[in-house]
């Protein structure tokens, strides 16, 4: 039983899975790995098969005499029955830890996680908002998703756990960190535009590290106005199509001197960046689109996403950046 | 020999394009069909290259966002291209391919009739397809879509591109599939020659059959579900959109009640071209032709009831998760029997390794990869970390390209000399397969790797770490490029220089070899009378 146990262990290393950040991880790589001890000894029988018989009966002359073989029934049980009860091996084996992923744990820390394109904004029970995940190591995680606009799927490779996020309902997982560590968070469900750049971090910290963030952020009411801008700014994932440092274009036009410029639209109008401006263009983009983004903006509106106050904020904060 | 003694054959029966255009000849259908899906294929193929030559470099920038890259100006481009490269693959190339072409050109020939049981009706399928494809290619003029080829809810509804003309396309196809479906499933029951019982047929008209029941079956489930998007967009009608009260995975249901029976549309006929090309180049009889006829069956029952298999993560319940899992594990075990079987028929044969041998070989080293990671995908855990990511990417184009366009090239090799009556270059066909053959596996096994790393399918850019990666698989769609073009050099050759054909260049014991190459307007001087089965080699 020794030799098994190494031999997993051994193609464990050898799957290129990323690091196991859970518990869960580590049983799904196990399985991983017998699923592939398996199917390289079923490849090894097939295509080893294959090419032995290609070889050996390949043809001499135009008259080879060859064999009449219509069928086997004893042969054909055998390869009906054992691919069978590898398959339903590996299905009970799969529905046991897939149960453990889909249950729930009571007492968990409860993390809300909102899909929306192009970012992921996270939001804790006392009212904190950040666009990554920050969670404390060794306690169970719950992740209630939800969607504002389409379906976004939450994807973070080291745990082994991904749900689709869906408008219109909740859905959840839940994970348990055994590790600290930054991890990547993807977004696996098609959502257009700037898909690919929906991406954020799980940091993992320790319970003392998660307690003192939690509290801080919660004071973030406390801060200077263009100092609580940047931070929607950056809950809001804004920086993944606009610049702030330099004028070239990601998705949408750079804010680095923009405030008090004027900017040529799509229409041929001129329009003079200025506070309301700005505050339309937050909130409905559509509404004056700059040159070279129509006809339609990519940009999706923020009109009822935001409180007043953080769009004055966001306001202050990007005059900050015309200095 | 009545006409064959003067030389005429279906090809130079009738002159003129409006003769082709108008044919009710299946032979010429077949050939109307091999055309055209050669062109969109050229066509889907090209998309295929640019996002991989896009895929070649990560392009982040300094804040470590991802902006669009060089061969794409913007991610919506690529997102456009990714669309019309699946939507042409699966739509206009591999859902038609071998049943439109070969089952067109020699189903009847292979039970021993004069023609399909409805020629009308077949000539109106090839219009059908040729209107839904004029009318998506027209959407990349107009405005492009990027909903991928799968139109998910409610990103399909709220997306600017003209969706429902696509979707409109697509419908218009789907019936071209039906039309074909049923005249094929007509034939078979009503044209076999005397003595062509159901058990003397060759495993390809069976493998046709059976994808018949799952076009006719299964299309008009697509059809609803995009003629309600369609109102939905148009009439603000609330299925789909949560916004109006509607349930966006409904929407996954009914286009996966679809979708997962046509993975099945795609890959039998490809199984049925197997079985013909294995029996012929190794000259012996089929090992259990019964179980591959039957287990054909066997998968078209099954796969109707293994659609949730590519929902575990969308939100279904875990009842319903394990369910789609244990019935997607049952799918395997008909599979497995076939692969068996073929290996078995190889068993002290006479083998010769012509192109269509190295790709009905080629077919089965693929077919294995993909499916044991199918299986794999099949196990709920397993999945749940690899949906949506590049492993699933590799395992569809192992199943696909790897499993049905082999057989499409090796369909395209065997049937040649009947088709066009030429000979074709054997050096040039085989030097197509090892391009595409080596090509395929560069390109795609790295993929696998990418998907357990955890890289998204759809991205039009990665983190740095997926860079090693996507470069060997972009070099290695290049090789396939070179091999498809190789192949499409040496038909082109065969057409122009060709040696004459033989009735007969394989000594293949089916009914089509024992014709004139190429067949009479009229398949045969004299109905066959079948006395024995088709693969009789002794």
């Amino acid at each position: 039983m020794m030799w098994l146990f190494s031999l997993i262990n051994r193609a464990n290393a050898q799957t290129f899975m990323p690091t196991e950040g859970s518990d869960i991880a580590t049983r799904v790589d196990n399985l991983y790995a017998f699923l592939i001890a398996t199917s390289f000894i079923s490849c090894a029988i097939l295509i080893g098969g294959m090419v032995y018989f290609a070889v050996k009966y390949k043809r001499k002359s135009d008259n080879d005499k060859v064999a009449y073989i219509t069928h086997d029934t004893r042969l054909e049980i055998i390869w009906s029955v054992i691919p069978l009860i590898i398959f339903l091996v590996v299905f009970a084996w799969g529905w046991i830890i897939y149960h453990d992923m889909r249950k729930m744990p009571e007492n968990a820390l409860e993390i809300h996680v909102t899909g929306r394109q192009w970012a992921w904004m996270t939001e804790y029970k006392n009212g904190v908002k950040s666009p990554n995940i920050v969670v404390p190591v060794g306690r169970d995680i719950k992740i209630v998703l939800s969607a504002e606009d389409v379906l976004h799927s939450l994807y973070i490779p080291s745990f082994r756990v991904k749900q689709d996020a869906v408008p219109g309902r909740y859905t959840a997982l839940w994970f348990k960190a055994d590790k600290m560590g930054e991890f990547h968070v993807f977004c696996t469900e098609f959502c257009g535009t700037a898909h690919s750049g929906m991406i954020t971090k799980l940091r993992v910290v320790s319970q003392e590290e998660f307690d003192k963030w939690l509290i801080e952020e919660s004071e973030v009411s406390l801060l200077p106005m263009a100092q609580r801008g940047a931070k929607v700014f950056q809950t809001r994932a804004c920086a993944s199509c606009h610049n702030v440092d330099n004028a070239a274009v990601k998705i949408g036009p750079s804010l680095h001197q923009a405030f008090g410029a004027d900017r040529d639209l799509e229409d041929g109008e001129k329009v003079a960046v200025d506070d309301n401006y700005l505050r339309e263009s937050i909130l409905n983009s559509n509404a004056k689109i700059v040159k070279g983004f129509g006809p339609r903006s990519a940009m999706p509106a923020f009109q009822g996403q935001l409180s007043e106050a953080e769009v004055t904020a966001l306001i202050e904060y990007i005059k900050t950046l015309s200095k | 020999m009545g006409n064959a003694a003067h030389g005429s054959n279906y090809i130079n029966a009738e002159k003129g394009l409006m003769s082709w255009l108008t044919s009710l000849d299946h032979k010429r259908i077949g050939i109307l069909y091999f055309v055209t899906i050669l062109f969109f294929f050229l066509v889907g193929g090209t998309f295929a290259l640019l996002l991989r030559l896009e895929l070649f470099a990560p392009n982040v920038n300094a804040a470590g966002q991802a902006v669009a890259g060089a061969i794409f100006k913007t991610g919506d481009t690529y997102n456009q291209a990714l669309t019309y490269h699946g939507a042409i693959m699966v739509f206009m190339v591999i859902v038609p391919g071998i049943p439109a072409i070969f089952g067109n050109f020699f189903l009847p020939l292979q039970i021993g009739a004069k023609d399909v049981a409805f020629p009308k009706l077949n000539l109106a399928s090839w219009y059908m397809l040729m209107i839904g494809a004029t009318m998506a290619i027209a959407t990349m003029f107009l405005n492009k879509v990027d909903t991928g080829w799968t139109f998910y809810t409610p990103y399909s509804i709220r997306t600017s591109g003209s969706v429902s003309l696509m979707i409109a396309a697509v419908f218009i196809m789907g019936m071209s599939s039906v039309f074909t479906g049923l005249n094929m499933i007509a034939t078979i029951h009503k044209l076999r020659a005397p003595g062509m019982t159901f058990h003397r047929m060759p495993l390809f008209c069976w493998a046709i059959y059976s994808t018949s029941i799952l076009q006719v079956l299964a299309t008009p489930i697509l059809a609803i579900t995009l003629l309600l998007l369609i109102m939905e967009r148009a009439f603000g009608v609330g299925i789909f959109d949560p916004k109006l009260g509607g349930d966006p995975v409904l929407f996954q249901h009914f286009f996966w009640f679809y979708s997962h029976p046509a993975v099945y549309i795609m890959i039998l006929p490809a199984m049925g071209v197997i079985s013909e090309l294995l029996t012929t180049y190794s000259k012996k009889t089929i090992f259990g032709y019964t179980a591959i006829a039957y287990s054909s069956l066997g998968i078209a029952g099954v796969s109707f009831f293994v659609w949730g298999h590519h929902m575990y993560v969308s939100g279904q319940s875990e009842l319903a998760g394990v369910i789609f899992s244990f019935l997607t594990m049952l799918v395997g075990v008909p599979t497995a029997i076939k692969m068996f079987n073929w290996i078995a028929t190889l068993y002290k044969g006479s083998i010769e390794f012509t192109a269509s041998m190295l790709y009905a070989m080629g077919f089965m080293f693929l077919f294995v990869i993909g499916g044991v990671t199918g299986i794999m995908l099949a196990v709920l855990p397993i999945d749940v970390h690899f949906h949506d990511t590049y492993f699933v990417v590799a395992h569809f184009h192992y199943v696909m390209v790897g499993g049905t366009l082999m057989a499409l090239m090796g369909a395209i090799y065997h049937w040649f000399p009947k088709m066009f009556g030429k000979m074709y270059s054997e050096a040039l066909a085989r030097a197509s397969f090892v391009f595409v053959f080596i090509g395929f596996n560069v390109t795609f096994f790295p993929q696998f790797i990418l998907g357990g790393m955890g890289m998204p399918r759809r991205y039009f850019d990665y983190i740095p770490a997926y860079e090693q990666l996507n470069k060997i698989s972009t070099v290695g769609s290049w090789l396939i490029g070179i091999g498809f073009l190789i192949g499409l050099v040496s038909i082109i050759q065969a057409l122009r220089s060709g040696a004459k054909a033989p009735a007969n260049p394989w000594g293949s014991k089916t009914l089509e070899w024992h014709t004139e190459s190429p067949p009479i307007t009229h398949n045969f001087s004299h109905e066959p009378h079948v006395t024995e089965g088709p693969y009789e080699y002794k």
